[in-house]
């Protein structure tokens, strides 16, 4: 097996959650590297989605928008960002979502608004974009984003978009049917949800991580599963896939040098 | 019937001081070379209103062109922040800016909902998520026939919509093709429309039967300005330049050199630079 890096068993470990009968709602950045590794190795017939309304896109190079023309060139088809609103992520049509963010707190909870007072920011993020109800619309939720203090804390300044809320059944309370965030693929472990209390909980340990750094890099004390297995190692054919999707998306990006 | 005039005739003509502009695009067809005109021109106190605004609109903040900003994604598609913007919020630089916040569901419900004619959008959207709380646009409503609790917002009706788009034909019917956004709902939900092309041609031959196009009667102008969604692209005509976006991160980080850029590229700029980036006009579109 060759080296890697724990950014691309990030990926690789956030492609295998997918499978080839999924119909995804893909987020920008390392949620679409990850569905695009799925489609090229395990899943290829997976329908992958972007919100700027391209339905089945095929991308060669990864887009750095979700708006990117390559999106709409392999796409099955293209519709209004009204309709991809309500006919196919409302009208129930979408088995995953997959989103990353700034901030996650213990029971999934997403933030990429703000850091600080919402009127006095200290840092103004994004905002939320589809994210608010692609966390409650989407069948389940996929969440990938690299393990930090900064990024997992105790208590988020502002929700952008609902996980398991405070926890236990508060999603079936608000109305909720769909299941919600169950899994989180970071760069040193997976986690899923306590099936009763939904606090994120490690079940997957990616190889050569310890135990110390999980929890030196997590803002919450956080727990580990009864039975905590080790992330398969990235294969042969996962690495080149990722690498090369990678090195034709940095010179595709960079290639158009006419710029400003 | 839309009239045919330059850009600076439709800008002039339809865009006012303390208007609600909508400028829409979702990442394709970003109307750039209209927004300028808007900012040479002078234009203040703009209620802007756009799903992601991006750089077009962290130029026109920049500037001072505005008072207000409703919108549902304000980042550089990824590359990162949107520095004049987050100037405006965090620092009131260079004046202080109000926002409305939203969701894209909303936005683009609310969009719908004006172009339906309709006072409000409803739907399943904000459940357990902290907008509603610091937004009092996003309201309830009851459904009278199960008992559902949804969310509503305030249907957009801008005083004018800016985009752009591949072609006219010489009476001003327009067609858009590929990633089509909410242009449609924009323009239809709007008093005013003005709408930049690529082309202008004497049969506008739609590829389809149910290809997009929005008849003369329903806009209110059109311009021909070939090029003018650079850095975003016309399906067909250029790609993106991604690398442009990428570039504008180190531009907006600072107030002079944002400034200088301003200056350069468009106070000192005219609409037709933009037809350098024009491209190649493809065999279809004949």
């Amino acid at each position: 097996m060759s080296d890697f890096t724990p950014t691309e068993m990030m990926t690789i470990a956030a492609a295998r959650a997918l499978s080839n009968d999924d119909v995804c709602f893909v987020g920008i950045g390392a949620p679409s590297a990850a569905c695009n590794v799925a489609r090229l190795t395990h899943a290829p017939d997976i329908t992958l989605i972007y919100e700027s309304g391209t339905v089945g896109t095929k991308p060669d190079v990864l887009p750095l928008s979700i708006g990117d023309g390559e999106l709409c060139d392999t796409a099955l088809f293209t519709v209004s960002v009204p309709e991809m609103f309500r006919y196919w992520l409302q009208g129930g049509r979408i088995t995953t979502g997959f989103l990353g963010g700034a901030q996650i707190d213990k029971f999934a909870n997403l933030n990429t608004t703000v850091v600080g007072p919402y009127d006095h920011p200290k840092v103004r993020l994004p905002g939320g974009g589809g994210a608010p109800e692609i966390a409650s619309n989407c069948g389940r939720i996929f969440i990938t984003m690299a393990l930090s203090k900064r990024g997992f804390v105790e208590k988020l300044p502002f929700i952008t978009s609902m996980g398991h809320g405070e926890g236990g059944n508060h999603r079936e309370r608000l109305g909720m049917k769909t299941k919600g965030p169950t899994r989180v693929i970071t760069d040193l472990c997976i986690l899923e949800p306590d099936p009763e209390t939904k606090e994120l909980t490690v079940v997957s340990v990616h190889p050569g991580v310890t135990r110390e750094q999980i929890v030196d890099n997590c803002g919450w004390a956080i727990k580990f599963a009864e039975q905590v297995i080790e992330t398969p190692a990235p294969t042969e054919l996962e690495l080149a896939t990722l690498r090369d999707i990678n090195a034709r998306t940095k010179k595709a990006h960079q290639g158009d040098k006419e710029a400003a | 019937m839309a009239k045919i005039v330059s850009l600076a005739e439709a800008v002039g003509d339809n865009v006012r001081d303390g208007d609600t502009v909508a400028m829409e695009g979702f990442t394709h067809l970003i109307p750039y070379a209209a927004g300028h005109e808007v900012i040479r021109q002078g234009r203040k106190d703009l209620f802007l209103v756009r799903m992601t605004p991006d750089i077009l609109y962290d130029q026109l903040i920049g500037v001072g062109a505005a008072r207000g900003m409703k919108f549902s994604w304000g980042g550089n598609p990824g590359v990162g922040s949107l520095h004049r913007f987050r100037d405006a919020v965090e620092n009131q630089w260079p004046q202080p800016l109000e926002i409305e916040e939203h969701s894209h569901a909303a936005m683009a419900n609310a969009y719908e909902a004006g172009a339906a004619n309709l006072p409000f959008a409803t739907l399943r959207g904000y459940i357990g998520a902290d907008l509603p709380k610091v937004n009092p646009n996003i309201k309830s409503v009851t459904c009278p026939f199960t008992g559902e609790v949804l969310a509503a917002v305030p249907a957009i009706r801008p005083d004018v919509t800016i985009i752009h788009a591949q072609r006219a034909d010489r009476k001003g019917n327009v067609l858009i093709e590929g990633i089509v956004g909410v242009q449609k709902e924009a323009v239809l939900a709007a008093r005013r429309s003005i709408v930049t092309v690529e082309e202008i041609v004497d049969e506008l031959n739609p590829p389809s039967p149910n290809s997009l196009v929005l008849p003369s009667w329903a806009i209110t102008a059109v311009a021909h300005v070939p090029g003018g969604a650079f850095p975003s692209y016309a399906h067909g005509y250029y790609p993106r330049s991604n690398a442009f976006y990428i570039g504008w991160d180190e531009i907006a980080r600072d107030r002079d050199s944002f400034t200088a850029w301003i200056k350069e590229n468009v106070l000192n700029a005219k609409p037709e630079d933009f037809a350098k980036h024009a491209g190649n006009k493809p065999a279809k579109a004949a």
